[in-house]
């Protein structure tokens, strides 16, 4: 705070407490021509009813004078008074940092036992696991579901179907660095309505949804020259790219005729944000270990 | 007593009224006017882009404050989940500014860049889609509504009457920046750049 400001706070407060100690002082003060207490003051109404000279009680009186030594009191002890810093030498940040410092200090030994551990080794820690679901209730559920389920357009992570997939580095840089599926939308290349229809039946029809044969035979050149490129010929995917296996009948986006339809037409832009600054090296590890235990269970177990 | 001599003269009661319960305001909120921590944007804050701007004013329009702070406070607690406490330079070109009062909902001071657009979209739309415990109300229709690009040019002005350091040209181009954007688009703009100031999260 620039001098003036300093001075300008300093000089107020001093003077508001001492007008406030003036005035209850100067208030309460009995004048000359003052009626004496327990007297009549004079008023009278309904033939019956007084008023009584009777001054609020000393110890009312003194929770006024009370109220002036704890303000003196804390602008003594804490930072009130334009810059001066206050006996405690308390701040908000130095009350943070501590917080902070005692925090580090009593997860350390729970932290420092993971240390070392790959994710393999995390996902087979129950206490590890612990913790990732707990780092995975704050900071995953959210699109991925508290039972990591998922949702529409969020993948499910409890199911063997990966989209960049299932080894430990590829969850860890997933979550790291998060990840970007573009589907183009490709209505216009098909060759307008029944080239659209065809092709969403040729595509059910790898996960084994019937189709009209001859639709699937119109749609097949069109895929291998428009859709293989990413989704491969066979229509499995390219887990390096993260398109989607289309054999397996797991949807991402749903696989019913219409929402096939939409992703084809209009196509689909699927972002998961990047988590590293957000949880930090050992974290991630953590988390990518409970992830990874959810699709791994039995085979973990043994 | 001589608390009479005021308690019997209204003038006088008024004017001893007036000036202590100025008192706190001269002394608390006066000089933080002056103060450089309150008045200058912290590293990586600028004024509101239109689209942005437009998206803020939703937010405002639509009453989120009743629901979500934008205020993390310096508290363990608070900074693991939401991120780095909040510092009163982040907020000079908050016209008002969007503290809140009550946490129905989570803060959003750092909510920035958290979630997809497609995330912001399918909550905004039903937030029972994506979190099935919310009791978010649906905001559906802002994705039919467009933004007025008048609206956001003259908003623009009058910020910069007010001392907010736009540029001729950004005025200029605000009106092609907002033409034909959903009020969805602009309120998940608003939402996608709150807090994203600090590039170290934690």
């Amino acid at each position: 705070m620039p001098a003036f400001w300093n001075w300008y706070v300093i000089i107020l407060t001093v003077l508001f407490i001492f007008g406030c100690l003036w005035l209850i002082t100067w208030s309460t003060q009995q004048s000359p021509d003052d009626v004496a207490e327990d007297e009549t003051l004079g008023h009278k109404w309904d033939d019956n009813i007084q008023e009584l000279n009777h001054p609020a009680p000393r110890w009312w009186l003194y929770l006024f004078y009370l109220t002036i030594v704890f303000a003196v009191g804390y602008l003594v002890a804490y930072p009130g008074l334009g810059n001066l810093k206050g006996t405690l030498g308390w701040t908000q940040e130095g009350q943070y940092e501590k917080e902070m410092q005692a925090a580090t200090e009593r997860y350390k030994s729970v932290y420092d036992a993971f240390s070392g551990k790959d994710v393999v080794a995390l996902s087979q820690d129950p206490a590890a696991i612990d913790v990732g679901k707990s780092l995975f209730a704050n900071y995953c559920s959210t699109c991925h579901g508290a039972d990591a389920r998922g949702a529409k357009g969020f993948p499910n992570l409890t199911d063997d179907d990966w989209l960049y997939g299932a080894s430990p580095d590829a969850i860890v840089a997933t979550i790291t660095n998060g990840r970007n599926g573009v589907m183009p939308a490709l209505g216009a290349a098909l060759g307008g309505e029944q080239g659209l229809d065809n092709m969403v039946a040729y595509v059910r029809s790898l996960s084994g949804h019937e189709g009209d044969p001859a639709s699937l035979a119109a749609a097949k050149p069109l895929f291998d020259s428009i859709c293989a490129a990413c989704h491969g010929v066979d229509g499995k995917g390219n887990q390096m790219l993260g398109s989607a296996n289309l054999t397996d009948d797991t949807w991402l986006h749903g696989g019913s005729p219409e929402t096939v339809r939409e992703t084809v037409l209009k196509g689909r832009m699927s972002e998961m944000p990047p988590h590293a600054e957000l949880l930090g090296e050992q974290k991630i590890l953590i988390v990518a270990g409970y992830i990874y235990s959810l699709s791994h269970a039995e085979k973990t177990a043994n | 007593m001589r608390h009479e001599t005021i308690e019997k003269n209204i003038n006088l009661m008024i004017v001893l009224i007036i000036v202590v319960i100025s008192v706190g305001g001269l002394v608390e909120i006066v000089p933080l006017t002056y103060s450089s921590d309150a008045t200058e944007a912290a590293e990586g804050i600028a004024p509101y882009p239109p689209l942005r701007l437009a998206g803020r004013d939703i937010y405002i329009r639509e009453g989120c404050y009743g629901c979500h702070s934008q205020q993390i406070r310096p508290f363990r607690s608070e900074t693991e989940r939401y991120g780095p406490y909040s510092i009163a330079g982040e907020f000079v070109y908050d016209r008002p500014f969007q503290f809140g009062s009550k946490r129905t909902g989570p803060d959003l001071a750092r909510v920035g860049r958290r979630y997809s657009n497609d995330w912001h979209r399918l909550h905004l739309t039903d937030p029972r889609s994506v979190v099935p415990e919310s009791n978010m109300p649906s905001y559906a229709w802002l994705a039919e509504a467009t933004v007025d690009p008048a609206e956001v040019v003259a908003k623009m002005r009058a910020l910069q009457t007010l001392g907010d350091p736009y540029t001729d040209e950004q005025i200029s181009n605000a009106a092609d920046a907002v033409k034909d954007r959903s009020e969805m688009d602009a309120l998940i703009a608003y939402l996608q750049d709150l807090g994203t100031n600090r590039s170290s999260r934690r």
